[in-house]
């Protein structure tokens, strides 16, 4: 991509925002018996308090490492949506960990999130080797996976970890090494923060940087180019659907030790289809995934600051959301602008 | 073990079986049309589930049952028909258009439910209807084989139906060979005059209207009500079960019969103190395997006759 293409694409997307959040004001205005409130509080919200800055930078945690997990996997043209599930079976590994084992400090959260960065990348791992080895469909066995993640989840955590004290279907408490320090006093923003961004650069130097990330991005636009000019395309496609998948097993385990002090998720937490909007806002980049899980994360706190003093429902964000996929993935979309300034670009 | 063969061996396990199968049955063969057509639509999900709440409001307002399943099937039709405006017109990959619709459809459903049930979570508030169930006669008085195959949900009746019809509109129809053409080879369809984008439209509809059919089941026939995410996968087995099936209405039907049998498996089991998270599990489990030795088998096929056609090149 030249330079002004890249420019390009930003405008695209910041027009396919601006549409998107008009949208939401419509439809804000057409349910709320209060549309300027509910639309200050949607819009600024999210910035008026530190403790409502503070809720963004915790949800942008979860979206950073499904976004660069579901980069990963869409970079080689998998359309492998197990992140979630990984995401989900990660954490259930993690929480295993931190309630059953005793280390020290450091050590215990390092060996939780590396664990639930392993169940991940075999969880998204085998859909990857199923389509290599078989040609079975990465999209139905990585759909069904999730599925499976969900419910022998839950199943571990009710039968092995479950604290019968506790009233609800929760586990026991995690022990208090295994926790996430607190970074931001005042907020709940934790240390997962931190090492988001450090696989943030990761991420960008394995696909931009090295031999495989080349090779999987090589097999992400011509496979049979790939094919013919020598890349072991089975292995790259496996190996990036792995490193996918423990990104978001990492993510899950990071988001239950910064979080939560015990597992108490009753259902799959979403997170993992919310990467694959921030995966395709960011053009399966890591660069760029910061921006875009900014964007998503600030949105569904103002859309949760919202729904909690006004009468919209904050669900209406799963709308926007959808649009924004939508427009963003329709590459007719601005087509002839596009054409317009290649051939423009070309004659000069 | 004996206990759990008496539960199969029920014709109540029978009756609960044709009646879990029916959801499946109808996005299956939906998941057919538009593979047929060369589009995948895992977009179903979000369709039944848009359908399913359509179906409850619409029965609700009109007091009655059939409007409700005209409407959800109506909504069916039009989403499937705008999957076919993202994919066809905007040209948005269809996977990811799908999964935008997909998402719209998990949270526009809880905040369409909110705004009309004032509940995030169920409907149980709207006076909503039920379809009818049909008593075949003759057939119900039969010991044994009456109660499995009597007694159904009208949607039931046609979700088996349907397989008939479609399996017609494949073979039987120019459009069906015109949207097998397309699917096949969309240049040589091109080539003699099929308009490849207005086939897909089609198929997109079609295959959005029998999604229609499973969604307004759902709520209105497995259950009265609709409650949230209520549709819980049966989008995405359903592809899982077409591909199965290997892409025949007949094989659709077998394929979705036997996740009905884990399904009602899975609730009956309950009954035998197996932890139900486990059993639960055992629907896609079935599906994952089902699909990897369905392609095992494929893939050995055409190596076979690849190996056939070296030899014959030899020879």
């Amino acid at each position: 991509m030249t330079k002004s293409q890249r420019l390009f694409e930003v405008y695209r997307t910041g027009l396919v925002i601006l549409i998107s959040l008009l949208i939401a004001m419509v439809i804000i205005l057409l349910v709320s018996e209060e549309p300027g409130e509910a639309m200050k509080l949607f819009l600024i919200g999210p910035l008026d308090s530190l403790r409502h800055i503070g809720n963004v930078l915790e949800m942008m945690v979860p979206l950073l490492f499904t976004g660069l997990a579901v980069s990963v996997m869409f970079s080689a043209s998998q359309f492998n949506l197990g992140a979630e599930g990984a995401f989900f079976f990660g954490a259930i590994g993690a929480a295993f960990i931190a309630v059953n084992w005793n280390l020290p400090p450091v050590i215990h959260p390092t060996v939780a999130i590396l664990w639930g960065g392993l169940i991940g990348s075999i969880f998204c791992g085998i859909p990857g080797l199923l389509k290599v080895k078989w040609g079975s469909s990465e999209l139905v066995s990585s759909l069904m996976f999730n599925y499976i993640a969900y419910f022998f989840g839950l199943y571990l955590i009710n039968y092995f970890l479950r604290d019968v004290n506790a009233g609800a279907m929760v586990s026991h408490r995690f022990v208090e090494t295994s926790k996430l320090i607190k970074i931001i006093p005042k907020t709940r923003v934790h240390f997962g923060i931190l090492i988001a961004a450090v696989m943030v650069v990761i991420t960008a130097i394995f696909l931009f940087r090295t031999r495989w990330g080349y090779r999987i991005r090589v097999i992400g636009t011509n496979i049979r180019f790939a094919r013919y000019s020598g890349i072991n395309t089975d292995r790259a496609i496996i190996l990036s659907q792995v490193i996918g998948g423990f990104i978001a097993g990492m993510g899950g385990s990071i988001e239950l030790l910064g979080m939560y002090r015990r597992f108490e998720w009753q259902y799959l937490p979403g997170y993992g289809w919310t990467g694959v909007i921030v995966a395709i806002l960011a053009r399966n980049n890591p660069v760029y995934v910061p921006v875009a899980a900014f964007f998503l994360a600030y949105m569904r706190i103002g859309a949760d600051i919202m729904s909690r003093s006004t009468d919209m429902p904050n669900e209406f964000v799963a709308i926007i959301q959808g649009i924004i996929i939508i427009l963003i993935a329709a590459t007719s979309f601005l087509s002839k602008q596009r054409h317009k300034m290649v051939v423009k670009e070309a004659m000069s | 073990m004996s206990a759990f063969f008496d539960i199969i061996f029920s014709s109540h396990f029978g009756y609960s079986v044709l009646r879990v199968s029916t959801p499946i049955l109808f996005a299956a063969l939906g998941a057919l049309i538009s593979d047929k057509a060369g589009v995948i639509n895992i977009a179903l999900e979000g369709i039944m589930l848009i359908s399913a709440l359509t179906g409850v409001i619409f029965s609700a307002i009109t007091g009655s049952a059939f409007f409700g399943l005209f409407m959800a099937v109506l909504f069916g039709g039009l989403v499937g028909l705008s999957l076919g405006y993202f994919s066809l017109n905007l040209k948005t990959n269809v996977i990811l258009a799908a999964v935008a619709i997909n998402l719209i459809a998990i949270g526009g459903t809880v905040f369409i439910l909110y705004l009309v049930a004032g509940d995030k979570g169920i409907s149980s508030s709207l006076a909503s209807k039920v379809l009818p169930k049909i008593n075949i006669p003759l057939l119900q008085n039969i010991p044994g084989i009456g109660p499995i195959f009597s007694g159904h949900n009208v949607l039931t009746y046609l979700a088996f139906l349907s397989v008939l019809f479609i399996w017609f509109f494949l073979y039987k129809t120019p459009l069906g060979l015109r949207i097998r053409a397309v699917g096949e080879n969309e240049h040589a369809a091109d080539s003699v005059g099929i308009s490849v984008v207005k086939t897909r439209y089609i198929a997109l509809t079609i295959s959005g209207i029998l999604a229609g059919f499973g969604g307004a089941y759902m709520s209105m026939g497995y259950v009265s009500w609709f409650s949230r995410d209520m549709v819980a996968g049966r989008g995405f087995i359903a592809l899982a079960a077409e591909a199965m099936g290997g892409a025949t209405p007949i094989g659709c039907m077998l394929t979705s019969l036997l996740f009905g049998f884990f399904d009602a498996l899975a609730n009956s089991l309950q009954l035998l103190k197996i932890p139900y998270e486990f059993v639960s599990m055992l629907p896609y489990v079935a599906t994952v395997v089902g699909l990897v030795i369905y392609t095992i088998r494929k893939t050995e096929k055409i190596r076979r006759i690849q190996e056939k056609a070296a030899e014959g090149g030899n020879a």
